[in-house]
């Protein structure tokens, strides 16, 4: 007998698993945008520097990840990198590898970007008062460009976010994979299930995004006045 | 006996295939104060950021307190930390109080007590009138404000040397007497060696011992202020100062 739709939600364990399958999505977000992120600053940093070693390789790094797919990223380091390297690590750390790296590349830009727009004029004043390179990137230069690069790195955040989507390629039991599951399991009883599970994938992509988005867009607001 | 504090020899400098300045040479003695004159685009400062490396230069030879210079940017970084300079656009850090633009140099590099530090930044800020705004951003201050902060910054270094690139041009005119009235008692209460840039000619013939007057990259004059001032040696230092207002 067909149950009324929203009742697949509650049914069993199915929104303690769907929650749960949230939480590994934001998880692997999380983790993936603190290691890109710090890694992203570093590259940032080295493309600012003379070596043009440097620069051409961490360019060629970033226009990679831009260039290739994130799902064929997913593809990369799920089925091809442990079959040639023999590298065994569960799919949610192969993701996390994935997403830090294409969130490192993807921040390099935005920080070089951020470093160079600070305004010649600070970095001379710092070099006048006897400031090393390091000091100068760490007391001056990154201050400044922590509060230009602000909107486009939450902007990166929700990205990294919604790409999670992506995960159920690879088998993770991300939001996305949970709802399917539960879809398919209950495609007898719930025959409209797809509407309100999908609809609450909605709901809960929403509330984790919509947030960062307006931060993102109340601070761009507050730097051009 | 006089102690020479910089020493420029046969300095050639070049913006690409063409020549900014010119076999430039003179001498700076502790204590004098030296004024840069010279027309738009004679290469004031040029000369004056060669000084402390922030232009390199293709040859020649820099000494600093008798030692010959090794223009590398690590001798260079050290350099620095005894030749203060400020510059037109009073660059003060804004992601930094008034108070840790000035502590940050000296603690950071220098590494002093921050506590000592500290209380020699309150008297200069005491000094130039502005120990209440220790802890506002520079965004909430004039122009002629940053401007004496960027000079207390240099000074908390203890710097040797003061290298001023017409620190008054941009500032409205109501703030440059300020300004100027702190360079000035520089040279007569602390006795500072400086090199100065400026458009300010009646204040360039008070302060001035000597004068350097520059035209198209080379050094036309090196003569006493007062001299400068009332019998230029060339006529193109005659024809600068008439064209002058003052
Ligand atoms: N980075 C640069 N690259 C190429 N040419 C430059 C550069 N900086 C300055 N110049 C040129 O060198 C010459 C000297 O410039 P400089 O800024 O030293 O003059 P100045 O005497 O300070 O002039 P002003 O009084 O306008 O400040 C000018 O012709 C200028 O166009
Ligand atoms: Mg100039």
């Amino acid at each position: 007998m067909a149950h009324s739709g929203i009742s697949v939600l509650f049914e069993g364990t199915n929104f303690a698993r769907l929650m749960g399958g949230l939480w590994t999505s934001v998880w692997i977000a999380l983790v993936s945008l603190a290691i890109g992120l710090l890694l992203g600053t570093l590259f940032g940093l080295l493309r600012t520097l003379r070596s043009r070693l440097i620069r051409f390789v961490l360019l060629l790094y970033l226009e990679f990840f831009r260039i290739v797919p994130t799902v064929v990223l997913l593809f990369l380091v799920y089925y091809i990198l442990p079959r040639q390297f023999n590298i065994n690590m569960p799919a949610t750390w192969m993701a996390v590898l994935a997403f830090s790296l294409w969130v490192a590349a993807e921040f390099s830009d935005i920080v070089r970007g951020a470093l160079e727009s600070v305004p010649k004029h600070q970095r001379e004043s710092g070099q006048a008062l006897g400031l090393n390179q390091w000091q100068l990137f760490r007391y001056v230069l990154l201050p400044q460009a922590i509060q230009l690069e602000l909107p486009a790195t939450i902007n990166l955040a929700t990205r990294v976010i919604k790409t999670t989507s992506l995960l159920l390629m690879i088998s993770v039991m991300d939001v996305i994979n949970v709802g399917q599951q539960i879809i398919e399991a209950n495609n007898q009883t719930h025959p409209t299930g797809i509407f309100w599970v999908y609809g609450l994938i909605f709901i809960l992509y929403f509330i984790v995004d919509y947030p960062l988005s307006l931060w993102a867009k109340h601070l761009t607001a507050k730097q051009k006045d | 006996m006089a102690e020479e504090i910089l020493k420029v020899e046969h300095l050639n400098k070049f913006y690409g295939d063409w020549q900014a300045l010119h076999d430039i040479n003179f001498d700076l003695q502790k204590g004098e104060v030296v004024t840069l004159l010279g027309p738009s685009g004679s290469g004031k400062s040029t000369l004056i950021r060669t000084l402390n490396g922030l232009e390199p230069f293709k040859d020649g030879n820099i000494y600093f307190k008798g030692e010959k210079v090794e223009p590398t940017p690590k001798e260079w970084q050290k350099l620095r930390q005894q030749i203060g300079m400020v510059f037109q656009s009073y660059d003060l850090f804004p992601n930094l109080t008034v108070l840790d633009n000035i502590l940050l140099a000296p603690t950071k590099v220098q590494k002093r007590d921050r506590e000592e530090v500290k209380k020699e930044a309150m008297a200069l800020l005491e000094r130039v009138d502005l120990a209440d705004q220790a802890n506002s951003y520079p965004r909430q201050l004039s122009g002629g404000q940053k401007q004496r902060i960027a000079i207390v910054r240099a000074l908390a270094m203890h710097p040797e040397l003061m290298l001023f690139d017409e620190v008054t041009a941009s500032l409205d005119p109501e703030m440059v007497r300020g300004v100027l009235e702190i360079i000035k008692e520089l040279a007569d209460r602390d006795h500072m060696t400086m090199i100065i840039v400026t458009h300010e000619m009646n204040f360039a013939a008070q302060i001035a011992d000597r004068v350097l007057f520059l035209e198209d990259g080379k050094l036309l004059e090196d003569t006493p202020g007062k001299q400068f001032f009332e019998h230029p040696q060339t006529a193109r230092a005659a024809e600068f100062l008439s064209s002058m207002e003052f």
